[in-house]
């Protein structure tokens, strides 16, 4: 405890940092090996945060457009269908339902296949083609949910017919899914590279300064000042390594935007990239975490392995 | 000041490199410790700095057990005890006042008291005029002045010195002799192991001989055959 009061000391404080950069610098190669590791490794982990979250906000969309269509059996009241609506919004998977009535779905038939020739309707107000064609439109909040929500509707009572589409349900969760475990992986493989390329590097000053430790150890440094320069050096490496790929990918990211959408002006509506302030608000945070976390981490393993004081 | 009682200190099973020595140092004596290489000085020196684990026995300095000292507690510890190698032991990538500054700083000392310190060691050690050099900038002589100002500058109760004049030449060591005579004469316990005899019997202080991990003679004035 006294230790670590000492170790508060602003001056102390201070000479600690001091001696952290110097460390850094007295060992250029590995220490700049290092930042390069951690900067390529923050600098995939924020491109793949950027496609992922652009990727979800693109399939959430696809998502909201993907419905599940129930029919009513022969003969259905309007209260029956009512009673069947309000147990579809008990349900959480729902985000909302849209009711069509037979007339509607006439209506709406007619445009696609009687467009330009709508004289040929008429005569069917009162004898509508469609008259079982009544149904909800139901959306979802995740698509993954579909199954699950299709078999609870099959099993309602007045219920004809559940229409979904499997494949785009199916495909899209997938695709998400893939996304999100190959960067998990990519992103794993580099975080372990960087712990080990700053265990060595840290490990490579307590090398260098084994006979100042000594020395320190005997005037009577405590534990605390004697590993801290070193978890103060794994710190700015892994702080310098996920500021510098940072600020690459907001200028990289902010300039993309403007290329696709000055050059490719049709992909407008299907691709709509966030915008970069809404990207690197959380980006930021958790990179420069992750860098710092890192490198707390790399050289906390090297000083309980190599310095035993 | 310092009791050594009955301690023994074997590395592996066999001979013990101390076997059941007892001593005891007073406050503000100047002892020499004196024997051949393996008589177990260095180990002595390792256990009054609680470097190594007495397997048997107990050393107390200032009143206080080193068998009780746990790991945390040795910091504090060795703030009590100033010590000087053959070797120095300077930082070469740091001139004389920063070398001497380490060792407050290591120690959390305030800036000011560091400020206020440090020139008063350079002026003792007679080394005011080069707190700017460098290690290798200065004589062997000088650079055990600036080991020794290092070893003050925290006001230890004892001053350990091992070998402190091994390699320097018969004028610097002579000098640094008298250096920790002086320091001895302010007060603080000085406890030096050394092969030089010539200096030994000229210093006339307290000699303690060992020989094979025992001590074999304790002269209050040092100087007899046994040296």
């Amino acid at each position: 405890m006294n230790g670590w009061v000492e170790a508060m000391r602003f001056s102390t404080f201070f000479y600690t940092f001091k001696q952290g950069v110097k460390n850094i610098w007295r060992n250029k190669v590995f220490s700049l090996a290092s930042i390069a590791t951690m900067s390529a490794c923050i600098f995939l982990f924020g491109l793949f945060y950027a496609i992922v979250v652009n990727f979800q906000t693109i399939v959430r969309e696809v998502e909201s457009g993907v419905a599940v269509t129930v029919f009513f059996e022969d003969g259905t009241s309007k209260e029956a269908m009512e009673q069947i609506g309000a147990q579809i919004d008990k349900r959480t998977e729902v985000s909302r339902k849209v009711f069509v009535s037979a007339e509607e779905a006439w209506e709406e038939f007619g445009k696609v296949y009687f467009s330009g020739a709508e004289n040929m309707m008429e005569g069917f107000e009162e004898d509508n083609p469609l008259a079982e064609s009544a149904h909800y439109e139901i959306y979802m909040n995740d698509v993954a949910s579909q199954s699950t929500l299709v078999t609870y509707l099959q099993s309602l009572e007045g219920v004809r017919e559940v229409r979904s589409s499997d494949i785009a349900a199916n495909t899209l969760t997938d695709f998400n899914r893939l996304i999100g475990y190959v960067s998990a992986g990519i992103i794993l493989i580099l975080l372990c590279v960087a712990v080990f390329l700053i265990s060595n590097t840290v490990t490579t000053g307590i090398t260098v300064r084994r006979e100042e430790i000594a020395i320190m150890k005997l005037i009577g440094a405590t534990d605390y000042f004697v590993r801290s320069p070193f978890i103060v050096e794994g710190i700015l490496i892994g702080l310098i390594g996920s500021a510098i790929p940072l600020v690459l990918l907001y200028f990289m990211y902010r300039r993309l935007i403007v290329y696709v959408g000055d050059r490719f002006i049709w992909l407008s509506n299907m691709l709509r990239f966030l915008p970069v302030n809404q990207v690197f608000s959380t980006l930021v945070p958790v990179a420069l975490l992750l860098g710092v976390g890192i490198g707390f981490l790399g050289s906390r393993l090297t000083i309980r392995k190599h310095l035993k004081v | 000041m310092i009791v050594i009682d009955n301690v023994s200190k074997a590395y592996k099973a066999g001979i013990p490199a101390l076997n059941g020595i007892s001593l005891h140092i007073n406050t503000g004596e100047f002892v020499f410790i004196v024997g051949d290489s393996g008589s177990g000085k260095s180990t002595l020196i390792k256990l009054l700095l609680k470097e190594l684990e007495p397997t048997e026995g107990d050393i107390i300095i200032n009143g206080r057990s080193l068998n009780g000292i746990r790991h945390k507690q040795i910091p504090r510890f060795r703030r009590n005890i100033g010590v000087v190698f053959q070797d120095f032991r300077l930082l070469k990538d740091r001139n004389v006042y920063e070398n001497i500054a380490f060792a407050q700083r290591v120690i959390a000392t305030p800036s000011k008291k560091i400020k206020r310190r440090v020139p008063m060691m350079l002026s003792m050690v007679g080394l005011a005029a080069k707190y700017k050099s460098y290690p290798k900038q200065l004589s062997g002589g000088e650079q055990q002045r600036v080991a020794i100002a290092r070893a003050l500058v925290n006001e230890p109760k004892i001053l350990l010195a091992d070998e402190p004049t091994g390699n320097l030449d018969a004028h610097n060591a002579w000098d640094i002799m008298k250096l920790l005579d002086e320091i001895n004469q302010k007060g603080t316990t000085v406890l030096v192991v050394t092969h030089n005899l010539e200096i030994v019997k000229a210093m006339k202080k307290r000699v303690i001989t060992m020989r094979k991990g025992v001590i074999v003679s304790d002269e209050r004035m040092g100087g007899s055959n046994e040296i």
